[in-house]
Order: C-alpha cells, then sequence, then structure tokens
C-alpha cells in the first residue's frame, strides 16, 4: 500500500525533517526530488495528499498542481517565494492551501490535517461543529451555543462556501464569483463588510477573530479545527 | 471638447500665479497730452509712499511746469544714465540702478518711449517688463495713439502717426486709470500754454488738437479701458470658477499672404478679438509659391506676423500644395468661427485665372464668419517702379541693337536681298527678349519692324507698306518677341530658384550628415559654426553652459571677441529662450546676434552670428535656410545630451540591477537552510520537550527569516521597485493577523488589542501593512520590558484614520524620532537587542510608499513610544452593509 503523503523537494534535508515531524503525527510518507518522480508516484492509488516545493529542479512546480487535481489528489504548496500573486495563482490552480518557508512545523501540521480531512469528508453534507458554533448546511441552519442566527442571505452564502471547502483558503476572487456574481470579482469592500457582519455574528471575540481567517492580501478560510493554530489569547 | 467653464483651465490659472509673482502694473491712460497723466502718476506715487511703501521715480517728465515739479519733491529720485549718441549727450532710465535699489514701487514716466541706441532694450516697456520680472510694481503714463492696434485707428482721423508704440497685450494685465479731461478744458489749456508742445511739431500738432479730434480720442481711451476691464473680469471668472456668460469658442484666424496690408489686416484682426474676447491666430499658408517669392514679399510677411506676435496673436505655419486648401485646413482643425482675410484690388483678369481666393472661401465653409477687408492699393515705391526702371536700360539696348542689325543689314543687302533681311531683326528681338523681359522686347520688335519697313521696303524711307505681305513680317517679328520673352522668363527664374534651392539643399544634407556622425560637444560645436559660416557666408560663435556662465565652444573665425555686452545678450538668449543682440529688441548694441538653440530640453546652446559688426547679418532669403540649419543644430545638441543621459541611466539602473538581484536571490537562497533550521529546531523541542535551547534557536531563525524578508524589501523600497496594490482592507484582519503571525515573539509581553469593529475600511496593500504591523510589533517587544504591555490602538478622527502600537519601553530620545525611521537607524542599547533599525526603515518606506504617514514619538500619557500610521480622509473608505448583504 502506498502511503498517503508525498513530500515533494528538492533539499533532502527539509524533505527529512519534514517526514521526521509528519511520522511523529502517525502520517506515513514518501519522497520525491524531483517533478518526474512526483507525478510517477503521485499516480499510485493511496497517495492522498502532495506536499509540493515549486522550486524544482526540472519543471515549474505550479505545472502540476493542475496534474495533481486531476488525479484527485490535495495539495499544499510549499514555497518560499512569497509574492502574493504566485500564492493566488496556486490557488485557484487548485492547491487546496500553502505554507511559506520557512515554516512552522505546527503550522505545516496544521494546514496537512485539514487537508486531510477535507478529503476524508468530500461531500461535507452533514453538520460542522466548530466550538460552540454549528453550520448545518442542507437545513441553511447556524445555531450558536444552540441558539439559531439569523443570517442575512449574503452572510449565509460566505459562510457556507467556506464551510463547503472545509478551512481551505478561498481566495477573494472566487469568494466574490460565487456569491456576488462575475461582476463584482474585483470589489473586495463587499467581502470585508459581509466578513465583518458576519463575525459579528459567529465570533466569540469579532475584533480578534478565531474562525473566519483572513490570509493579508489573498483571501479567506474557516478555521474548522479549532483554536490550536490560534493559540494567541488576548 | 470635455472643459467643463465652471472650472478654471490650468493657463488660467498659470496666468494667475504669474501674475501673483510679477510685479503690478499700473497706467494712467490719457487720450492726449496734456490731460494730467504724470501729475495723477505722482500723486498717486504719493498716496503709496503715505501708506509707507518704498517708492523711487525712475523717470518723471514734468516739462518744466511748476504744479507738476512740485509733486517730485517727495520722491527719491534716481539719476539718469548719460548715453553718447553721436554729437548728442543724452539720458536714459538706469535700469540696472533701479534693479540694484529694488524699491516696492517705481514710477516710470511715458511708457512708449524709444531709448537711445546703446541702451540693453530698445523700448521703455521692455525696461518695465524687467522691472516687474524683479517683483517692482511700475506706475506709469500713456497716450490712447501710442497703443498697437489703435495706431492706424487714431491716424486715420487724426492724420499724424506716432512711430511709438507699444504691444496691446502688455494692457490686458494692468490696471488702467483713465485720466479725463473735457476737451473744452484742454483746449483752454493748451491756449494758456499749459500743454507741453516741442517747438519743432508745433505746426503738426495744431491740426491734432481739434475738438474733434480730442473728443475722438477721449472716447477711444475711455473704451480700451473699460475693454482691459471686461478682460481681466473675465480672467477672474475662469479663475474663480464663477460661471459667467460669455461667448464660448470664438476663434479668430487672419490669413496673411504675401500682398501688402498684412499689418493692416493684423490690426484690425486684434480689435475684432478683443471685441469678441476671443483668441486668434495669424496664419501663413506656405505654398509651393511661396518659395519664388519675392524677398520684399516675404519681409511683408514676417513683419506682419511679428506684429500679430507682439499683439498676442498664435502664429501658425501650414503647408500645403496652395493657399485655399492650407486655410481650410486650419479651419477645420482649430474649430475657428471667423475668419479675416484681406482682398488686394487686383485685376479681373488675375482673379479670372487664378479665381477668388474669397469666393472659394464662401463656398466651402459654411457656418463661419468671414471678415474681408479691402487692401490698400500697392504704394509707389513696389516691384514696379523697379520694373520701370529696368525698362529703361533694356528699352535702350533694345533700340541700339535694332540700329546696329539695321546697319549691318544695309551692309549686307546686295548679298541678301531684302527678304532674308527680316529674319535678322530676330536677332535683336530675341536678345532683348531674354536679357530684359516682355516689354523691351515689344518696342525691340516695333522698332525693328519699323526700321526694316523703312529701309528695306519699298517704298524705301516711308513709312508705308506697299506689299500686304509685309504687314505679316511684322506681326510674325512682334509674335517671336512675346514667346521669346515669356519663355526666356521663366526659365530665368526657374533657373534662379533652382540653383538657389539645390544650393541649399546640398549644404543642409552635407550638414545633417556631418552632425550626426559626431558624437561629443565640441564636435558638434565646432560643426555647427563651421557649416553655417562659409553656407550663410557670416561669422558665428557657439556658446555653451557650464557652471551658469556661457563659454565659448566653437567659433569661426577662431578666438573672436566677445565683449561683456556680447555676453550679457548672450546669456539672455539662454535664460530667456529669445533672439538677443544686434537687430533684436535686446541688448542691441551687441555686434553678434544671439540665437538660442532651443530642444525639448530647454535651451541647450546659443549661436552668435554676426558679420563683422556690420548690418544684420542675415538677409530676408537666407533666414529659412538658417532657422533650418539652427533647428538641425538644436537636435544634434539634444541628441547629446539624451545620449549621455541614456549612458547615465543604463550604468546607474545596471547598477541597481545587480544589487537587487543580489540580495533577493541571496534571501532566497538563505531561506532554504533557515527552513530546515527551523524544521531541525522543532524537531529538537519535540525530543526533549521544554528545551530552552531549542526554543532560542527557532526564534533566533524565525528572526533571522524576518531579516532577510527585510533586506530584500529594502532593496526593492531603494530601487523603487515597489509594486503597490491598494484594496479595502479592515484593520481588524491586518491587526488580529499579524498578532497572531508573530505570536512566538510576543510571547513575554501583554497584548491589548484596542481596534473597534466599527471603524471604517481603509485602502492599504494588505501584503505592506501587514509587515508594517510585524516590524512595529517587533521592535516593540524588542525594547518594551518583559510583562509589559503592547497596545495596539486605532480610532477614526474628523479628518484621519489613527493606528498606533505603543509600548511600555523606554520611549524616544528627543532627537532620535526623525533618525528612528533612517535605514540602519537604532535606538540606544539595541545593539544588545540584536536590532538593525532596519525594520524600522521598511516602515517608513512601506507607509509612503502607499500615502500613509508614519511618525515614532514618546507617549504623552505615560512612559513609552508611540509608532503611529496615518490614513488621510481621502484613503478611507466608508461601505453601506445594506448594499453588500442582500
Amino acid at each position: 500500500m502506498m502511503p498517503p503523503i508525498l513530500i515533494v523537494d528538492d533539499e533532502m534535508a527539509i524533505r527529512r525533517l519534514v517526514r521526521g515531524a509528519l511520522e511523529r503525527q502517525d502520517y506515513q510518507c514518501n519522497e520525491a526530488a524531483n517533478a518526474t518522480e512526483a507525478l510517477g508516484l503521485a499516480r499510485h492509488p493511496g497517495c492522498e495528499l502532495v506536499l509540493l516545493d515549486l522550486g524544482l529542479p526540472d519543471r515549474d512546480g505550479m505545472e502540476l498542481i493542475p496534474l495533481l487535481k486531476a488525479m484527485d489528489r490535495a495539495v499544499v504548496v510549499l514555497t518560499a517565494r512569497d509574492a502574493v500573486s504566485e500564492k493566488v495563482a496556486a490557488l485557484d490552480l487548485g492547491a487546496d492551501d500553502y505554507v511559506t518557508k520557512p515554516f512552522d512545523t505546527d503550522e505545516l501540521l496544521a494546514r496537512v490535517r485539514v487537508a486531510m480531512r477535507h478529503r476524508a469528508g468530500q461531500a461535507i453534507d452533514t453538520k460542522t461543529v466548530i466550538g460552540p458554533i454549528e453550520i448545518d448546511l442542507p437545513a441553511r441552519r447556524v445555531t450558536k451555543n444552540g441558539v439559531a442566527l439569523h443570517l442575512a442571505p449574503k452572510e449565509f452564502a460566505l459562510l457556507a462556501e467556506l464551510t463547503r471547502y472545509g478551512g481551505k483558503v478561498l481566495t477573494h476572487r472566487h469568494l466574490l464569483t460565487t456569491i456576488w456574481g462575475e461582476a463584482h470579482a474585483t470589489d473586495v469592500e463587499y467581502l470585508r463588510v459581509a466578513m465583518r457582519t458576519l463575525r459579528q455574528k459567529i465570533e466569540i471575540d469579532p475584533s480578534f477573530p478565531a474562525l473566519l481567517i483572513n490570509e493579508p492580501a489573498i483571501g479567506y478560510r474557516l478555521n474548522i479545527v479549532g483554536n490550536d493554530v490560534l493559540s494567541v489569547t488576548k | 471638447m470635455s472643459y467643463n467653464p465652471a472650472r478654471p483651465s490650468p493657463e488660467t490659472l498659470l496666468k494667475a500665479a504669474k501674475r501673483e509673482a510679477r510685479g503690478r502694473l499700473k497706467i494712467f491712460l490719457g487720450a492726449s497730452p496734456g490731460v494730467g497723466k504724470t501729475y495723477e502718476m505722482l500723486r498717486e506715487g504719493a498716496d503709496l509712499l503715505g501708506q509707507g511703501k518704498d517708492v523711487v521715480a525712475g523717470v518723471v517728465e514734468t516739462h518744466g511746469r511748476a504744479e507738476t515739479q512740485s509733486l517730485t519733491t517727495p520722491f527719491e529720485i534716481l539719476a539718469r544714465k548719460p548715453v553718447e549718441h553721436g554729437k548728442h549727450k543724452l539720458t536714459e532710465f538706469d535700469i540696472d540702478a533701479m534693479l540694484a535699489r529694488r524699491p516696492q514701487v517705481a514710477l516710470i514716466d511715458e511708457f512708449a518711449h524709444t531709448n537711445a541706441p546703446g541702451s540693453r532694450h530698445p523700448k521703455r516697456w521692455q525696461d518695465v517688463e524687467e522691472l516687474r520680472d524683479a517683483g517692482i510694481d511700475v506706475l506709469t503714463t500713456l497716450n490712447i495713439q501710442h497703443i498697437e492696434s489703435l495706431n492706424d485707428v487714431v491716424a486715420g482721423f487724426t492724420k499724424v502717426r506716432v512711430r511709438e508704440t507699444v504691444p496691446d497685450a502688455l494692457l490686458d494685465d494692468a490696471d488702467i486709470e483713465v485720466v479725463d479731461l473735457p476737451p473744452d478744458e484742454l483746449i483752454e489749456r493748451l491756449k494758456d500754454g499749459k500743454v507741453y508742445v516741442p517747438e519743432e511739431a508745433s505746426r503738426a500738432l495744431s491740426n491734432f488738437f481739434s475738438k474733434a479730434n480730442l473728443s475722438a480720442l477721449r472716447e477711444l481711451a475711455l473704451r480700451r479701458a473699460a475693454q482691459t476691464v471686461d478682460r481681466q473680469m473675465l480672467d477672474h471668472v475662469r479663475l474663480t470658477g464663477e460661471p459667467g456668460i460669455w461667448a464660448a469658442g470664438e476663434r479668430i484666424v487672419v490669413a496673411i499672404g504675401d500682398q501688402p496690408g498684412g499689418e493692416f489686416l493684423v490690426r484690425a484682426t486684434k480689435r475684432l478679438a478683443d471685441m469678441m474676447h476671443a483668441p486668434w491666430t495669424a496664419l501663413t499658408v506656405e505654398t509651393p509659391r511661396s518659395l519664388r517669392l519675392s524677398e520684399r514679399a516675404q519681409a511683408q510677411i514676417a513683419s506682419a506676423l511679428k506684429l500679430a506676435g507682439n499683439m498676442g496673436a498664435t502664429l501658425t505655419t501650414v503647408s500645403a500644395s496652395n493657399v485655399i486648401t492650407g486655410l481650410r485646413a486650419h479651419i477645420a482643425e482649430s474649430r475657428a468661427t471667423a475668419v479675416v482675410i484681406g482682398k488686394s484690388r487686383r485685376s479681373w483678369w488675375f482673379e479670372l485665372r487664378h479665381g477668388s481666393i474669397v469666393d472659394q472661401l464662401v463656398r466651402g465653409n459654411e457656418g463661419i464668419a468671414l471678415h474681408v477687408m479691402p487692401l490698400p492699393l500697392p504704394s509707389g515705391d513696389d516691384d514696379r517702379s523697379r520694373a520701370s526702371a529696368l525698362d529703361t536700360r533694356g528699352v535702350t539696348y533694345g533700340l541700339a541693337m535694332v540700329a546696329v542689325t539695321t546697319g549691318i543689314g544695309i551692309f549686307l543687302q546686295p548679298l541678301l536681298g531684302i527678304n532674308a533681311i527680316d529674319l535678322l531683326y530676330l536677332v535683336p528681338v530675341v536678345a532683348t527678349a531674354t536679357l530684359f523681359g516682355l516689354r523691351a522686347s515689344l518696342i525691340a520688335s516695333l522698332s525693328g519692324a519699323l526700321a526694316y519697313n523703312f529701309f528695306f521696303l519699298p517704298p524705301i524711307h516711308t513709312f508705308t507698306i506697299g506689299d500686304p505681305q509685309n504687314i505679316i513680317t511684322f506681326g510674325i517679328l512682334t509674335g517671336v518677341g512675346i514667346v521669346a520673352a515669356q519663355l526666356a522668363g521663366r526659365l530665368r527664374r526657374e533657373a534662379n530658384v533652382g540653383a538657389r534651392s539645390s544650393a541649399e539643399n546640398a549644404a543642409l544634407a552635407a550638414f545633417g550628415q556631418r552632425l550626426a556622425a559626431i558624437s561629443d560637444e565640441s564636435g558638434t560645436a565646432a560643426v555647427t559654426c563651421s557649416e553655417i559660416a562659409s553656407t550663410l557666408n557670416i561669422d558665428t560663435v557657439l556658446l555653451l553652459k557650464k557652471g551658469g556662465k556661457p563659454l565659448i565652444a566653437g567659433a569661426v573665425p577662431e578666438g573672436p571677441s566677445l565683449g561683456p555686452i556680447d555676453l550679457t545678450a548672450a546669456d539672455w538668449a539662454f535664460e530667456r529662450n529669445e533672439l538677443a543682440g544686434r537687430d533684436t529688441a535686446t541688448l542691441t548694441a551687441s555686434d553678434w546676434q544671439f540665437h538660442p538653440l532651443a530642444t525639448s530640453m530647454g535651451v541647450l546652446a546659443v549661436l552668435g552670428i554676426g558679420h563683422g559688426g556690420r548690418g544684420d547679418p542675415l538677409p530676408a532669403e537666407k533666414r529659412v535656410l538658417f532657422a533650418t540649419m539652427l533647428g538641425q543644430a538644436a537636435l544634434a545638441h539634444e541628441r547629446l545630451k539624451l545620449e549621455g543621459e541614456a549612458r547615465e541611466m543604463a550604468a546607474l539602473k545596471q547598477r541597481d540591477e545587480l544589487r537587487a538581484t543580489l540580495i533577493s536571490s541571496l534571501g532566497h537562497d538563505l531561506k532554504t537552510p533557515l527552513t530546515s533550521v527551523l524544521a531541525a529546531a522543532d524537531a529538537l523541542a519535540h525530543e526533549n520537550t521544554g528545551s530552552k535551547a531549542a526554543e532560542t534557536l527557532k526564534a533566533e531563525a524565525q528572526r533571522l527569516a524576518r531579516l532577510f524578508d527585510d533586506l530584500v524589501e529594502m532593496t526593492r523600497i531603494e530601487a523603487g521597485a515597489l509594486v503597490v496594490r491598494l484594496e479595502a482592507t479592515d484593520l481588524t484582519d491586518a491587526v488580529s493577523v499579524a498578532v497572531h503571525d508573530l505570536k512566538a515573539t510576543l510571547t513575554a509581553h501583554k497584548i491589548v488589542l484596542d481596534v473597534p469593529v466599527t471603524l471604517p475600511l481603509v485602502q492599504a496593500d494588505p501584503r505592506m501593512l501587514h509587515h508594517m504591523l510585524i516590524n512595529l510589533l517587533d521592535n516593540a517587544a524588542k525594547f518594551a520590558p518583559p510583562y509589559t504591555e503592547i497596545k495596539l490602538s486605532a480610532r477614526r478622527e474628523p479628518d484621519r484614520l489613527w493606528l498606533a502600537v505603543l509600548d511600555q519601553g523606554p520611549g524616544l530620545p528627543d532627537d532620535a524620532r526623525h533618525d528612528l525611521f533612517g535605514q540602519f537607524a537604532r535606538g540606544e542599547g539595541s545593539d544588545s537587542k540584536g536590532g538593525t533599525g532596519l525594520g524600522l526603515a521598511i516602515v517608513k518606506g512601506f507607509g509612503e510608499a502607499m500615502g500613509l504617514k508614519v511618525r515614532a514619538l514618546s507617549r504623552a500619557d505615560e512612559p513609552g513610544s508611540c509608532f503611529e500610521i496615518i490614513w488621510p480622509l481621502s484613503m478611507i473608505r466608508t461601505v453601506s452593509a445594506e448594499a453588500t448583504l442582500v
């Protein structure tokens, strides 16, 4: 049986350290040092997630994303380049998440966990529970501590889209076009306003959000794994 | 056109700004001498003195009147400058002394005065303009007939034409006070001898002072003053943007042709333009025929254009195959609403052949007002009189040749017989036709026919013609004369033009080629000087400006001696982009005429031309050639300068690029090992839970990573390579994400968030804002002692949005506030904390790139420092929730 996680990076030291961290969390791993090797190994059944470095020696990692998505593999991009446009491009090509080098191991593990969980429950049609919040998409019902919340249509649509993708970062463009339509693809302020009113209804502290997390200049994600990412408290 | 008349146009504002900085001009305008202008000027000057202004009298002409003389006593009077002019010793206004004295207000009498030769400016109004340029207010006096555009009108009814005129444009931005005296009173004063009239002009002037004339002059003066007030009113309305009522979009074009009377047309158009408050353009159409115009016609066009320029017209030349096409094209392009055109009284024959321009214009241009001015008949001393002078000579030679032919004929008659003799007469006819033109040849053929008849045709020695065949001989001689004269005339003209233009074209082409081959300043200067000197047969000198002073870069003949006045004229041409020196408006005492080499990059050099001090160095027919060569030289200088700048830029850019590439690849390459270090530290911490060493290792590796980020960003800031992408940003997002990302560094401090969720959105580049906040928090964590509070606070203020990072550290030393944001500036004690100061420089660089204000202060409420980021009102976005949520 093929291990579920494939680590693709041309630096041996990084592959070894990432593998060590993942194995401590009981994830089985495999390694590839270049794009050709990666595509060969990812094709095996049993591979679920690819940790993909974009700076590969034989091919631009960006080109691999659609190929891996076509094989139905989750993709978390590892990139040393911190250009915002590159991350947005990777996400728009179908990557599930990204981690910027140098990364924090805890952060990497959290992203991997989210991506794996998303794969496990691919069709989220049951309830999602995050702390006191319960989201029932088929019933269009959101409760906080058991009390039903009244969400405006766009607020619900926003929460539903983020929930449906279960913790994946959704770009501004993605959210704007699905919820407000193609004509508003760049009206970021619509998103900001809706996010703000939604936070006031579902966040415990709307001025320090723990559920609806912003990625500067990129987009938003729903923190479905709870508080392990946001460990700083006021 | 999207021009919105309610908003002041940039030109109007510029005009106003110029008016603010320059000295103001006040003109006391009178209808005639003797109305008391000088008196009024002195009274006003005394008022200003009384208000504590610094007033100096530059020129006051009291003409010995005691009344006026007594008024000059309170003023400091500037000594006049003696000027030698031939045998006469004159005194003139000393402009340099006035500029050196620099009062607030100068009194300068007689605005239209012509200065003695050798003065800096030929005209006193030019002195006044220079004073105003220096910021000095000027009070002056002027009689109505000295205003350029009214010169013809006044001369028309008074029969006295004054030579000293003042351009109308000067009145447009002046305050005008009409000094008014009813004609009866003025005549009374005249009789009492209270009006100064120069002795020699008294008889001519006695007609001038008739009651009818004086009334007309008075009316003119009042009307002119009213016009200026109207115009200033209009400017004011345009400037303040108050919507007013005026005829928008009137544009007048005056067509200047080669016929005499162009100046008359220009003056008439100026009056029309003033009445309509319309901008106007003086247009010449260059046709193939223009090249063949006589020197005299070219000079006429040039002087009409010059006058139009002085009167405030825009000058335009269009090239077209014929006049009517060019006119129509310009009318369409400039959307002119009125056209002024002169109509000379040409013969019906000429119009039949060439078609009347007026008729063609009327047919082709609907909706345009056409003003047709009859032009005066050419005066006696034009081409025609010169032609008749030539004729006399031609006729004499023609007759002489006929006489010689007759002699030869008599001698040869026995050999040839009379029928061949008539052929002999073709010789003098054709010769006269080719050498002297039609008229002479007609007379030659007539006299030849008569002589043939008289000496050879029977009956001999009578003018009777016996045989009708001989009438035909007579007719043929005349016909041959006409045809030969026409052909020869055309040939002669074409040969002349052809020879001249092909020589000129060859010279131009050679000049262009030689210039293109040179890539240094001294070479270009040498070629320019030698080519222009040899082509035009004049002396040349080329000056460049080095260190603020004009320096000779090349000359033919070499080593010219330029006196102080020459250098001043050259400097003038440099500074003002105007002609200066001999036969120009400025510093005419110089032996040289200096032409600026004007380019899009300003005046790069000045070319002086001279003729050994003899006369105008530039004959009219050479002007076009000279202007073309000057243009080529200017282009060559511009090219040199651009090449130099491009080389410098390329070198700089290469260096910057190299540095930027180096640092960003360094940052990139260093991140890979850092990633390993961090992951290894995490692994260590996992294996030895609670290990201090692993924690330290991780924190330091993270700091190193941030330092590399900072270095890369700093290079981007310095190279100007930042790409700012502003978007609506929620400060709640910015602050919470920054605090989250820096949690490992902030563990020792208490973080307080005071950023209300009700704040409006702001314009920011989220990535840059994130980096700024990270750096500010990092800085606070570095300097504030552990367990103290770091507060992130934001609030909306009436005219801005304020965000600050406040700590409880030692605060800032007083003098460090500004420096703190400099690259690598560090606070006291920062060595021990491993800070580089780069972080704050990036905060400043990013803030400025986004258009935000960034400040560092000591806290007012308690010890500690406060780093502020301030959004101006224009970058605050208020979006209503209703619109976006449903």
